[in-house]
């Protein structure tokens, strides 16, 4: 089931813990020496706060937890305490997350590397507790990292990743590290724990540099700029953003170095895609019942892939296009929707569809699902469907762009 | 292509905005009357505007809809036909919020285009003022006090309508001033108003200012870095705390100077200036402490010499010292530089005094709007001497 392909065996010496999604994010807190936390309860991100009190209380961790009035007060204490130089992870979940958007588009124009968990949980109306992706993609265009786990190890392994990118000085970009609710917040698995001695090497101190917010370092940060300014202050976060690309593979590379997990390529993962004939593509923990999909139909005599995003800002978009130009057909579940977007169909999708545009080579269909909304299963027929559908877009029937699986109809 | 006319309104923020779009709205709407067609804006860098600071209005008018799109095609016009100027101290330079750098009053204007000045002065000091040109201009001095018709009190002192009927003289090909008296009374619906503009258009004259004449001074300017120059983060690095001063007569060296910004001067804002009297001051401090743009150095004495370069012109400190005339508010057009006040003292104390006293008996202060209920009625007779001056 893990993603996580174990090069050089190290469990005889990390401990191996039954942990959910949530809690291994706090443990990632606590092996980071976080300094600043902040908390606001929403489910299912709530799950992370409960773990990092206990963590605090039972005297493992040490840092300030400070439990705001509001999300918007909660991203806003942490993004003065990481300019001031310290290391800081806060979260939320669906409207929570929407409550802190302002707080949320100032952090990345002021370089901030502030980690966030995010529960991924349904936008309300209806007031829903199961998983979509909306909430954290509403951000996807102001200067996030945006990255997609499927499993508590990757939790917090990419929770510590996430750090090393973050506050590399090319970057200083915020990063939210997106768990599915219920699926990956909630349930446990067993996770290897990082040794601490192995963390301090992986993870350099926070240094805040020339930026940090220090009676011996006097600096004015944030004030009005007319439009004399604001483009070339755009144009740095776009060099950032271009320049996280670079850090996230270094990152990667020295992640598999010292601990001895790989990950393969960062940006996605690829599953039985080597002979495949056609692939699905997709975004969190609906890749289980893929994969398992995926090996019955293979059974089957169908070859088809899964490719699972994991990294959507930055997207790597080339390195993709490159990879999915194989394929006769692609189809991807979107567990997300984008009302009134081109062809009707979800985010994933038209970044897909995008990133396929500009490149030489094949443009292969891309057939788009709208799937597993709220929290809804994905189940190993609707993947059956799904495959069913891009085969007959590859053999160049006709059908709709977008199609709604698992819907009562 | 049609003609196109641009006329620029050059105002101080808040105190005369809603004299400046009265004004653009009015000529827009005269020009209309004559078939033309145009718009009237407020340059939106300005926003949003503080008490004093420079800010600009447009109209501009076309005649016929694809001439008008071509002055729209720009921000703002990059030439005007007619610049006016509600204040005559920003005929000493105009550094709005939307810019850096002191920005010339005569900057936009055509060769052979018109400025206008609402001044008591007369064209001698306006010109010593205003920075040189290449080319000639003309300059045409509407007399009376400088109105204060802002976004708070309207004092409805018909400065308006006089320019507007000015402009009906300057540039007839806009509009007639048949015209602008129909635009004024669909507008406000006052026939005084539209009589006023008619005494206006026939007292309206100019005189051409040469390119040899006006200050020399090459106005400060500002380069705008290049994106990867900037630092990142949106973090501005401060500039050092200050230095000691040197007293150029003793050579004593002591006290202390704030350091400045020195890509934002500020002091186009100013409407009026302290003048201090060194030989009475008590040194309380005070002045130092409630200037609210810390423009006060420390000299070596211990005496407080208000820095031009940093002086907005509140008036905080003539407001809060304690002695009789030591720190008094006097109108700008009364000053040609920036020069250190205490330097001078310090040189030759006897001028000094004489120069001190000329100033405050000169020219009272200025306000900004009403203080008091019954000040604008204490004006009028003052402002009708001045209106009835040829």
């Amino acid at each position: 089931m893990a993603v996580a392909t174990v090069i050089e065996d190290q469990r005889k010496t990390e401990e191996t813990a039954l942990i959910t999604g949530s809690e291994a994010i706090a443990v990632a807190c606590k092996l980071a020496d976080v300094d600043v936390i902040t908390a606001y309860p929403i489910r299912p991100y709530d799950t992370v706060m409960q773990y990092v009190c206990k963590l605090v209380a039972n005297g493992e961790m040490d840092c300030e937890f400070i439990v705001a009035e509001g999300e918007h007060s909660q991203f806003e204490i942490v993004k003065h305490a990481s300019a001031c130089g310290a290391r800081v992870f806060c979260g939320s979940s669906g409207v929570g997350w929407m409550y802190a958007m302002e707080a949320l588009t100032v952090t990345p124009a002021l370089r901030i590397p502030m980690i966030a968990m995010v529960g991924n949980r349904a936008l309300d109306d209806p007031g829903a507790f199961g998983v979509e992706h909306n909430d954290a993609l509403t951000v996807r265009d102001l200067g996030w990292q945006l990255v997609w786990v499927d499993n508590a190890q990757e939790a917090l392994d990419t929770a510590l990743i996430a750090y090393r990118v973050a506050e590399d000085r090319r970057v200083f970009l915020p990063c939210a590290i997106s768990c599915d609710g219920a699926f990956l917040t909630h349930s446990q698995a067993l996770v290897k724990i990082p040794l601490q001695e192995k963390v301090n090497e992986f993870l350099p101190p926070y240094n805040r540099g020339d930026l940090l917010l220090h009676p011996d370092n006097p600096i004015t940060v944030a004030p009005q700029g007319n439009e004399d300014w604001v483009m070339e202050i755009r144009r740095q976060n776009y060099a950032a953003m271009e320049r996280s690309y670079t850090v996230i593979k270094e990152a990667y590379a020295d992640f598999e170095r010292i601990f001895g997990r790989s990950y393969g390529n960062p940006f996605f993962e690829e599953y039985m895609t080597d002979d495949a004939d056609i692939v699905l593509m997709g975004m969190g923990t609906l890749s289980i019942s893929v994969k398992v999909a995926i090996r019955q139909m293979r059974k089957e005599g169908k070859r088809v892939g899964f490719v699972r995003m994991r990294w959507f800002r930055p997207f790597a978009a080339e390195e993709l296009a490159k990879s999915l130009q194989r394929f006769a057909a692609i189809g991807v579940i979107d567990r997300d929707y984008s009302f009134g977007s081109p062809y009707l169909g979800g985010v994933l999708a038209g970044e897909v569809r995008h990133a396929l545009y500009p490149g030489p080579g094949k443009k292969p269909p891309v057939v788009d699902f709208i799937c597993g909304l709220g929290g809804r299963e994905v189940t190993v027929p609707d993947v059956e469907k799904m495959a069913d559908a891009v085969y007959n877009a590859a053999d160049g029937k006709a059908q709709p762009l977008t199609q709604w699986i698992g819907l009562r109809e | 292509m049609g003609r196109l006319f641009a006329i620029e309104i050059i105002y101080r923020g808040i105190f005369q905005k809603t004299l400046a779009s009265r004004m653009s709205r009015a000529i827009v709407l005269a020009a209309h009357h004559e078939g033309k067609m145009g718009i009237s804006f407020g340059r939106y860098g300005d926003s949003p505007e503080r008490n004093g600071i420079p800010a600009k209005n447009f109209a501009i008018v076309a005649t016929d809809e694809l001439t008008l799109q071509e002055g729209m095609a720009k921000y703002e016009p990059k030439d005007v036909d007619v610049t006016i100027c509600v204040d005559d101290t920003l005929c000493k330079g105009v550094e709005s919020w939307a810019w850096y750098g002191l920005q010339p009053v005569n900057r936009l204007l055509k060769p052979g285009g018109t400025l206008i000045v609402t001044s008591r002065e007369g064209p001698e000091a306006i010109i010593a003022m205003a920075h040189r040109k290449d080319s000639p201009y003309q300059l045409s001095i509407l007399k009376g006090t400088v109105s204060f018709s802002g976004l708070w009190v309207y004092k409805d002192d018909h400065t308006d309508v006089r320019i507007l009927g000015a402009i009906a003289k300057i540039l007839p090909d806009l509009f007639s001033l048949k015209s602008v008296q129909k635009a004024i009374v669909d507008e406000w619906k006052d026939e005084l108003k539209a009589t006023s503009a008619a005494k206006s258009y026939e007292r309206t004259t100019s005189i051409t200012v040469q390119p040899n004449q006006g200050n020399p001074e090459v106005p400060y300017k500002f380069d705008l870095p290049k994106w990867h120059e900037m630092g990142e983060g949106i973090a501005i690095r401060s500039i050092p705390a200050g230095h000691k001063m040197d007293d150029p007569v003793s050579h004593a060296h002591g006290g202390f100077q704030p350091d400045r910004n020195p890509t934002f001067k500020k002091f186009s804002t100013r409407t009026m200036r302290p003048v201090v009297n060194f030989d009475t001051c008590i040194k309380c401090t005070l002045c130092w402490l409630q200037c609210p743009d810390s423009c006060f150095d420390v000299t070596p004495e211990g005496l407080y010499d208000a820095n031009m370069e940093a002086c907005c012109g509140c008036g905080v400190c003539e407001a809060v010292c304690p002695v009789k005339e030591c720190v008094t508010m006097v109108n700008e057009t009364e000053f040609s530089d920036n020069s250190s006040q205490w330097e001078d003292w310090r040189k030759d104390k006897e001028g000094y005094k004489t120069w001190l006293e000329g100033k405050i008996k000169s020219h009272p202060e200025r306000s900004h709007g009403f203080r008091y209920r019954g000040q604008y009625e204490e004006q009028i007779p003052e402002m009708l001497e001045i209106a009835q001056q040829k």
